[in-house]
């Protein structure tokens, strides 16, 4: 009797289990291969908002891919900014994100908007990943050490030491004007940065 | 007593199992196969919904569609391989249109998996995509295909009684519009 009520909550466990299981989607690109690391689902947001809206962006320099540094502060007064930033290489659903972007350079470029990408990964990891995507017209940026010091600053760094996946839209002046800290197991919907691209020109 | 200790978890799994495979298809559409059943909106667009021989509004299944094979792209604007074979793809449309024989034989249609319609039309743009795409959004047309990675290409054949099958199905390795025209005509036995 003790037995057969062990097999009943062992598989209705196990009935439970799969229905709960979220199907991973993302990062389904044949580019990947089988080089996607499946992270399951996770808390959707892990961290706190330093920043605003009409906030002064935080200024910040790090390392690029190119071999560069890149500051925050070159574009002030020349061009928007938007910053991506998403939580790690080689996961699902950052796989998937930047090689959007990465077709649409016109609409950041009609918007005089240049996009910056940064990870907490460090640079080899970064070559490599982003070597999957094809060329990107877009650096692409370490905050690798201090570690996500940058992502810190702005309040997106999660507490497993991954970023949050997040835009921030700065205008010229440096101020920021769209902050979307999103679930980090989806994709932010393209219309949504082109929209509030689009707002900066009023 | 014994028997319903039995019985209960079984019939729960089996449920659970019935119910998880009709959210999501544990395999892609292969060869063989008929497609899995999901529904599509007929475009608004009259060129599009003429090239497809639809009439009306509202929605239609792949088989709907009036020519002998239909060619589907499983697709994503956020997919590297897709972005790189687009303009091939274009290319197998462009054959297909200029050949008076196939013309009316063959069509072809994109599905963005996971893709809105803003980035449906966005991707259309970029590659100036002739042939119609339709967006899922929620994933709910992938999910019913089995979570394809992607490009998932899949090759229906119409049958004159109304039934259909799939011809040929395969993951990415688009080889080029001439020789992929040349494997359709052949699993479809159109030549």
């Amino acid at each position: 009797m003790k037995k057969k009520i062990r097999i009943d909550s062992v598989l209705i466990s196990i009935a439970i289990l799969i229905l709960i299981s979220v199907p991973q989607v993302y990062g389904a690109s044949e580019a990947y291969k089988g080089n996607i690391y499946k992270v399951g689902d996770l808390k959707p947001v892990d961290s706190k908002l330093k920043v605003k809206v009409k906030d002064l962006a935080p200024d910040f320099t790090l390392p690029s891919l190119s071999g560069e540094k890149v500051s925050l502060s070159q574009y002030r007064g020349k061009k928007n900014v938007v910053l991506t930033f998403v939580p790690a290489a080689w996961t699902p659903v950052c796989s998937d994100q930047w090689p959007g972007y990465n077709i649409m350079k016109d609409i950041f470029e009609e918007n005089e908007t240049v996009l910056l990408g940064i990870t907490v990964d460090n640079i080899p990891t970064l070559f490599a990943w982003t070597n999957q995507m094809g060329k990107l017209w877009f650096p692409v940026l370490s905050d690798f050490w201090p570690h996500g010091a940058v992502a810190k600053k702005y309040g997106v760094l999660r507490s497993d030491g991954v970023s949050e996946r997040a835009l921030f839209v700065i205008n010229k002046k440096g101020t920021i004007r769209y902050i979307d800290v999103h679930d980090i197991n989806k994709r932010p919907p393209l219309e949504d940065l082109v929209g509030a691209l689009e707002k900066l020109k009023k | 007593m014994k028997k319903i200790y039995l019985t209960l978890p079984v019939i729960m799994v089996l449920l659970l199992t019935l119910v998880s495979t009709v959210l999501t298809a544990n395999k892609a559409p292969e060869k063989g196969e008929t497609l899995p059943v999901f529904n599509l909106p007929i475009p608004k667009n009259p060129a599009e919904k003429a090239y497809l021989g639809l009439s009306g509004d509202g929605f239609f299944k792949i088989p709907q569609i009036k020519a002998k094979v239909v060619i589907v792209e499983i697709y994503s604007m956020y997919c590297p391989y897709c972005q790189k074979d687009a303009p091939g793809i274009n290319e197998l449309y462009q054959r297909i249109q200029k050949n008076p024989d196939l013309k009316d034989k063959i069509k072809l249609i994109g599905i963005g998996a996971g893709n809105t319609p803003f980035e449906v039309e966005a991707y259309r743009k970029t590659y100036q995509v002739p042939f119609p795409l339709f967006p899922d959004k929620d994933y709910t047309i992938h999910k019913a295909c089995g979570e394809v990675r992607t490009p998932y290409f899949i090759v229906v054949k119409n049958n004159e009684d109304g039934t259909h099958q799939i011809v040929h199905a395969q993951l990415g390795d688009y080889p080029g519009a001439e020789p992929f025209l040349e494997l359709v005509l052949k699993a479809s036995g159109l030549k």
